[in-house]
């Protein structure tokens, strides 16, 4: 371990000094890529667990009471027809799972972890050791998370926000180890998360290469910094509010019971205090992400880099005060309700700052429709649309009706799918020649591209219109209610548009898996970017560079710069004509 | 496009309701079109082509300053526009002397009218299960309980949403303007029976409330437990799974 922390420090002597064998290279691996590459597979395989679990929930609303094809033999007593108890299982477990063992994994956990030493220009993270730790932790978690679906009494039922009491006694959702195994799987994914953040920080304050000031740094970098110690004040909260549900459901503790003198609203507190942040967690990265790819394939600088960077810092600040906006029918007092009013209103503005800069950087292009561009490009326009729809919550009156409806669900599927999936597919596709040293293949790139995109907005766009018609989120069979009669064609449309965003993902699997092995050899710069990665070969070496770090001589947008013939000029190349480091 | 899809309002404050809704929809409804248009036109008239190259730009600052203030002062405006809808409907009380206690427990709403002596907790207290009856035109006060977990008072109609809270009481209102029947689901998941926890609301018009009044909440029980035979049956069909 000391000779990884050592070298990661960039003692020049210790480059290409040691063979790793096959486990210290793999599996137990202290290499910030191989960190990212097992995060990343870590993400995919649980990402076909949610999803599954998805289209079980769907074909549950479409076609209410009948048998899931291919559950048969899952649910022998039934012949694949869902109980309501599994119902508010599956949808449990794919919210929990997409959130906590997808968008994190992925976004964080493998592009946190590839790009942040590779863009700054270091050897590895602070702590590699730590940084090993980080991940088998978060393997840990998912395990037993996963593990949890095999208990008596089936898995967690009581919603991914588990409320309390429903979450703190056993008998009223009749899971009890399932719900134990949630909690337990949380916390060790908090230790996780903890350990990983104080990486990322460390790194990003402490190991920039010469000449690579905080605003020289590309704005991935900016996010993941910001998402980072979002993650480092957030996360601890749940990890301390799972552990007193824990005490609750095993020690007999009443933190949230009433019974005992708890209060179940200090739960919510606690959760939302944790889970608006993590909104945050989850949309920043891809936020990072799409500044980063839009400048290099419409070969412009960044519009307005600076305001770029703050209004992250903006609403990393705001994401604080604004949880309250997930409890203004709780019970909570009402007063309270109009400053969160305030602030959620507020928490706008940044967001529309980042698209029109985005708008900005598109204007006057040479825009290259390249498979991660046109991910890119689905994530602006789809957080558009998401970040729209929120303005209908932050409005307390309109909240009373809209709450807990599947205007709810579509909002949040237009941020977290339409906005960190298609980030995270744009960043794949993106860095995957480096990452792994191979191309994609494009025409496979492109189909599950527009699969995606067109199935997405068929699944989640009608669930706006039957959230106004009055259908709740979490109902096990709409038919049960006159009100919502007259629209369930539109839940069957939906169900069919998620079926075909399932099929869409085929094509995916199978370009990652034939470019992982039967791709072309990719070059070092095969987009023409100008960050530091590019400079490194693909894929980079043990500690990325040779002898020497990279020098940084300017900002990360320098494309179609009057300074050179070339329509990019990298931040590792001095000044070809005029004496200067260009802005920044 | 989505305004056509609410449900008909009955309710004194769903006016106030729909309209900001309607307000918010208009104004992110031309946003999105704006950026759309824009968005759209840059990707065509901006596609790559041979011969030109990218303008060599870092921003604007007057434009970035618009684009900040702009949708600001929007906010700002929808932010005070919903202060006082909000007020009125979650942060005052009106004086009424028609109470009612609904309780949520797993799965069933279970509606509690203080009898003649006009108080609860007393012998003649009359509880109805799934069934709530009101008269119109008239503020209706609800004490909102739980008795195990977190239920949700949800009335699509009345634009009337409430959480009730185990340990607590949490006192709400609605005024409703049309009679008829409407349908109370349970918004918050309260466990596996979430789904079939429904009652129904019935709005009498002044007259037929007292005879139904008269009926079922005056002293003694035969009548009362007809009015308890029907909502039972009514649940067992819709408890089927």
């Amino acid at each position: 371990m000391s000779a990884t922390s050592v070298s990661a420090h960039g003692h020049a002597t210790h480059v290409g000094h040691h063979e790793l064998g096959f486990w210290r290279t793999y599996v137990f691996s202290t290499d910030h890529k191989m960190i990212a590459r097992q995060f990343l597979f870590l993400g995919l395989f649980m990402m076909i667990i949610g999803g599954l679990l998805a289209l079980v929930v769907r074909w549950q609303l479409a076609w209410p009471e009948t048998a899931v094809p291919g559950l048969g033999w899952l649910l022998t007593d039934t012949g694949g027809v869902l109980e309501p108890a599994e119902y508010n299982m599956a949808f449990t477990m794919h919210a929990t799972i997409m959130i906590f063992f997808v968008v994190m994994p992925i976004l964080a956990g493998a592009f946190g972890n590839f790009c942040i030493p590779l863009m700054i220009g270091a050897r590895d993270m602070a702590f590699p050791f730590l940084n090993m730790l980080s991940f088998w932790a978060a393997a840990v978690a998912g395990v037993l998370m996963l593990f949890g679906f095999f208990v008596e009494g089936g898995h967690a039922a009581a919603g991914w926000t588990s409320y309390a009491p429903l979450s703190a006694v056993p008998e009223y959702t009749g899971t009890n180890w399932g719900q134990n195994l949630w909690c337990i799987s949380l916390f060790v994914l908090g230790v996780s998360s903890m350990m990983g953040s104080i990486n990322y920080v460390t790194t990003i304050i402490n190991m920039r290469a010469p000449g690579m000031k905080l605003f020289r740094m590309p704005l991935v970098v900016w996010s993941l910094f910001i998402t980072a110690i979002l993650l480092l004040l957030a996360l601890p909260v749940l990890t301390s509010g799972v552990a007193m549900l824990l005490f609750d459901r095993t020690l007999g503790t009443s933190w949230f019971k009433p019974s005992g003198g708890g209060e179940p609203l200090l739960w919510q507190h606690l959760f939302w205090y944790f889970g608006h942040p993590e909104v945050y967690i989850l949309i920043l990265p891809a936020m990072g992400i799409a500044s980063e790819i839009l400048p290099v394939f419409a070969r412009k600088p960044i519009f307005g880099y600076h305001a770029m960077a703050f209004s992250m810092i903006g609403i990393a600040f705001l994401s604080w005060v604004v949880y309250g906006h997930h409890m203004f029918v709780s019970g909570m007092n009402p007063a309270l309700g109009m400053s969160f009013m305030v602030t959620t209103m507020i928490i706008a503005v940044p967001s529309a700052i980042k698209t029109f800069n985005w708008l900005g950087t598109l204007w006057g292009g040479r825009i290259r429709f390249t498979v991660p561009m046109l991910n890119a490009l689905a994530f602006v326009w789809m957080f558009v649309i998401g970040g729209l729809s929120g303005i209908f919550m932050a409005s307390t009156p309109v909240d009373i009706y809209i709450q807990d409806t599947y205007f709810i669900v579509a909002h949040i599927h237009y941020v977290v799918f339409g906005g960190s999936i298609f980030g995270a597919f744009a960043a794949i596709y993106y860095w995957f020649p480096k990452m792994f040293g191979r191309l994609t293949n494009p025409l496979l790139g492109h189909l599950h591209f527009w699969g995606t995109f067109v199935f997405f907005n068929l699944t989640f766009f009608p669930m706006h219109i039957i959230g106004v018609g009055g259908q709740m989120r979490r109902i096990y069979n709409p038919l049960q209610y006159e009100f919502l009669q007259h629209q369930q064609h539109w839940n069957v449309i939906i169900t069919i548009g998620a079926i075909g965003l399932g099929l869409s993902q085929i094509p995916f699997v199978i370009n990652f898996f034939w470019s992982l092995f039967a791709g072309s050899r990719a070059p070092h710069n095969p987009w023409n970017a100008n960050t530091l990665e590019w400079s490194a070969p693909s894929p980079p070496p043990h500690l990325n560079w040779g002898p020497t770090l990279p020098t940084v001589y300017r900002g990360p947008y320098e494309y179609s710069s009057p300074e050179s013939k070339e329509d990019f000029l990298p931040q590792w190349q001095p000044s070809p004509g005029r004496v200067g480091a260009g802005r920044h | 496009m989505l305004s056509w899809w609410l449900p008909e309002n009955v309710a004194t404050f769903g006016g106030e309701i729909d309209w900001l809704f309607h307000l918010i929809y208009y104004i992110t409804g031309i946003t999105f079109i704006l950026v759309t248009v824009t968005f759209l036109s840059f990707i065509v008239i901006y596609r790559d082509r041979p011969g030109r190259r990218a303008r060599y730009t870092h921003g604007n600052t007057p434009l970035e300053i618009v684009w900040t203030v702009v949708p600001s002062l929007i906010l700002v405006v929808l932010t005070f526009l919903s202060v006082p809808a909000w007020s009125k409907i979650k942060m005052s009380l009106p004086q009424t002397d028609f109470v009612v206690q609904v309780t949520g427990k797993q799965f069933n709403w279970q509606v509690t009218y203080p009898g003649p002596d006009g108080r609860f907790g007393t012998p003649d207290d009359k509880t109805l299960l799934d069934e709530m009856h009101v008269p119109v035109g008239k503020p209706i006060r609800v004490n909102l309980r739980s008795e195990d977990v977190i239920h949700s008072f949800f009335v699509p109609s009345f634009r009337f949403k409430q959480d009730a809270v185990p340990g607590r009481e949490i006192p709400t209102w609605f005024e409703v303007t049309k009679p008829g029947k409407y349908e109370i689901p349970c918004a918050e998941l309260c466990g596996f029976g979430h789904s079939g926890m429904r009652a129904w609301i019935y709005v009498h018009t002044a007259e037929e409330y007292a005879k139904w009044a008269a009926a079922n909440l005056a002293a003694q029980a035969p009548v009362a437990q007809t009015a308890q035979a029907k909502p039972s049956a009514a649940k067992g069909e819709s408890d089927r799974r």
